[in-house]
């Protein structure tokens, strides 16, 4: 392992010099998800490879408390890249960090060190965890919050050339692979303005820091444009929001653990252990992998949204969809986690999800019976009936469920666990404070 | 630089895999006549731990050309050193059974400065792709390529090896080595990176064999 780093470093110190680097971005991200960067200059490089770059931790949301406030951010030299934005004249390169404590052991709130601990306790079960999500935002004119202006009115694989935003597109899908990001699909939404960007699966960790760079890069491109770029799951009302549709595949020793040609379906144990215990731990987990308050408005309006926590072959309202594998593509075996939005932290709900999964994968959960109907449109005593529980409704009941859960506790660790809910109980307050224009719209005339 | 001649044909399984681990171009040859012939070799490794005697023989070949063969690295076990006395011409240095790969490495390199060899940057051409294994740099059509580290390892590894087919599991264990996780996906997902990066009009330099592995370009003997 030493070997392996240094020579990697050695690398990236090379290609620095090689290519005349002016600048170094260091990067990491804090609790909620928003991207941190520090610049280093190139001369300081080597000395922050061997003892980390020393800074203070309470500046960053969801860090260190006060009185043990520094940390050492150590750059993972196997994520540089060359910033392709970055001046011809000035080139500058990119190392997302891990956070460490002053005496290098993993530091509590870094959601990179989380997913990290939570990869490292698969690979004790022999399993690698890959993910490809499926990324949509949307394009406005402006990031004025009081009324978003859509770009244009095309819909779904709508061919329209003068379209602005098929060129933004174009632009970002070059960005993502001149930044080791592949991209599977790349087409219009159901909903105005709205885009998706499908990547092509990687291991757990790749992909959270490639779900970093990615929002960086659509809304880095979108902003030289003129434009906007938002992944706020629902900006507008009464139109579809945005979802980030994960895949999630398990391996171990070189084959598909989802796979089993003996199965029913195909499904091997494993894969139905995972499914059921993603169903079981949903609700706990619905606050890390949606932690706005405007992320139940996505859910509970149906649309490509589900809310029940129920799984199913072909059924778009389920909450854990399972594509058909296709003969001779055995490999592909694999699930969708419908749920996620783009707004999550990566790191935190790749975690969740790998933790609850294998929860039922080790207590040899049972699944459920696969949900056939159309979901959207039970009631009450029909969803009772069903035995489906519906996902949280709100950030609050999310947060509820999640403070009871010993598994979420587990997965995130007390500092970040704790933070987490301190953090968002606050904001659900604030928010429960606020008099909204619909009150107003629908009281104020008649009261 | 040209490809390293080296005698036997199947050399020793420990050679092969240490010379790979070096990054070595290499093929191997048992046909002495094929030897004799000046056709822009770099040096010799001859293996003489199944039959010394062959093993010299063919090495009094690659001397005797019009152009001596240099450097020559001769292979032999400990209890075979009485049988290379007075034969100090045949060859240049030796190293013996078992090969430690990083002492061979250190002999060939020493043998290449001391004819005057490898001094020079080692750059590695295929096609519109240079590889400069020294400064770590890749370009193609002289445009530099922007690779993270395993990135240009893979390039690297792949593009000294021509037209031979390797599996995932062998290019995991050969450029990952024991450092990795995530198995033989992992290789899928780095070419794919890789070929994104080479550009649309390069992709292809990197083959899917189809349910065996990935190929880099031709091999050179098929040119």
């Amino acid at each position: 392992m030493e070997e392996g780093r240094s020579s990697q470093q050695d690398y990236v110190l090379r290609t620095v010099e090689e290519r005349g680097v002016r600048l170094i971005r260091l990067w990491f991200t804090d609790v909620l998800g928003q991207h941190k960067s520090v610049a280093i200059s190139p001369a300081e490089l080597e000395a922050v490879f061997d003892e980390g770059l020393q800074f203070d931790g309470s500046a960053i949301d969801g860090f260190s408390r006060i009185q043990e406030s520094d940390v050492l951010a150590r750059p993972d030299a196997s994520t540089f890249e060359l910033l392709p934005w970055a001046a011809e004249d000035e080139p500058s390169g990119t190392i997302f960090c891990d956070i460490t404590n002053l005496d290098g052991s993993p530091f509590a709130g870094d959601p990179r060190q989380v997913l990290r601990r939570n990869i490292e306790k698969a690979r004790e079960s022999g399993f690698e965890m890959f993910c490809a999500p499926e990324v949509e935002f949307f394009y406005f004119a402006d990031n004025n919050t009081t009324t978003p202006q859509p770009l244009d009115k095309a819909s779904y694989f709508d061919l329209t050339t003068a379209d602005i935003s098929s060129d933004l597109r174009k632009r970002t899908l070059h960005m993502l692979e001149a930044l080791s990001i592949p991209v599977e699909y790349s087409f219009h939404e159901d909903s105005p303005s709205q885009h998706e960007i499908d990547l092509q699966y990687t291991d757990a960790m790749a992909m959270a820091d490639s779900v970093m760079t990615l929002r960086l890069a659509v809304k880095k491109i979108a902003m030289e444009s003129g434009v906007y770029a938002t992944f706020m799951p629902k900006p507008l009302n009464g139109i579809q929001g945005s979802g980030m549709h994960t895949h999630l595949s398990l391996f171990k020793d070189d084959a598909n653990a989802f796979y089993d040609p003996d199965a029913e379906n195909g499904l091997s144990e494993v894969a139905q252990g995972f499914i059921a215990g993603l169903l079981h731990h949903a609700r706990e987990i619905s606050a890390v992998t949606n932690q706005l308050i405007n992320s139940y408005k996505r859910i509970n309006e149906g649309y490509e949204a589900p809310r029940y926590v129920s799984w199913a072959h072909n059924n778009r309202s389920a909450l854990i969809r399972v594509p058909v594998t296709k003969p001779g593509k055995l490999d592909s075996t694999r699930i969708e986690y419908r749920a996620l939005d783009p707004a999550c932290n990566p790191y935190l709900a790749f975690s969740v999800l790998l933790a609850a999964g294998l929860r039922g994968v080790e207590e040899k959960m049972k699944l459920p019976k696969e949900a056939t109907t159309n979901l959207y449109n039970l009631t009450r005593s029909e969803q009772q009936d069903l035995g489906v529980a519906r996902l949280p409704a709100s950030l609050n009941e999310a947060l509820d469920e999640m403070e009871e859960s010993s598994l979420v506790r587990e997965a995130l660790g007390d500092h970040i666990f704790e933070w987490f809910l301190r953090n968002k109980r606050a904001e659900w307050d604030h928010y429960q404070q606020q008099v909204t224009p619909f009150e107003l719209e629908r009281y104020l005339p008649s009261w | 630089m040209e490809p390293l001649l080296v005698f036997p044909n199947t050399p020793p399984p420990e050679l092969s895999q240490a010379l790979d681990l070096s990054a070595w171009l290499w093929k191997g040859v048992d046909d002495p006549d094929q030897a004799s012939v000046d056709d822009g070799w770099s040096g010799a490794v001859v293996a003489g731990d199944m039959n010394l005697e062959g093993a010299l023989s063919f090495c009094r070949n690659l001397r005797k050309r019009e152009n001596p063969l240099e450097p020559v690295l001769l292979l032999i076990r400990a209890d075979q050193l009485s049988g290379i006395d007075l034969r100090d011409d045949l060859f240049d240095d030796f190293c013996l059974f078992p090969i430690n790969p990083s002492e061979l490495k250190a002999r060939l390199h020493h043998l290449f400065w001391r004819t005057g060899r490898g001094t020079s940057p080692e750059l590695l051409h295929y096609g519109p792709l240079t590889l400069n294994v020294e400064t770590y740099q890749a370009t193609i059509d002289g445009h530099p390529l922007d690779l993270t580290y395993m990135e240009y390892e893979l390039l690297k590894f792949l593009a000294s090896r021509p037209g031979k087919v390797f599996t995932r599991e062998i290019l995991l264990s050969q450029v990952w080595g024991y450092d990795y996780y995530g198995g033989a996906r992992t290789v899928d997902v780095h070419v794919r990176r890789l070929r994104a990066k080479l550009g649309e009009e390069h992709a292809n330099l990197i083959h899917t064999v189809r349910s065996v592995g990935y190929r880099f370009g031709k091999s050179r003997w098929e040119l």
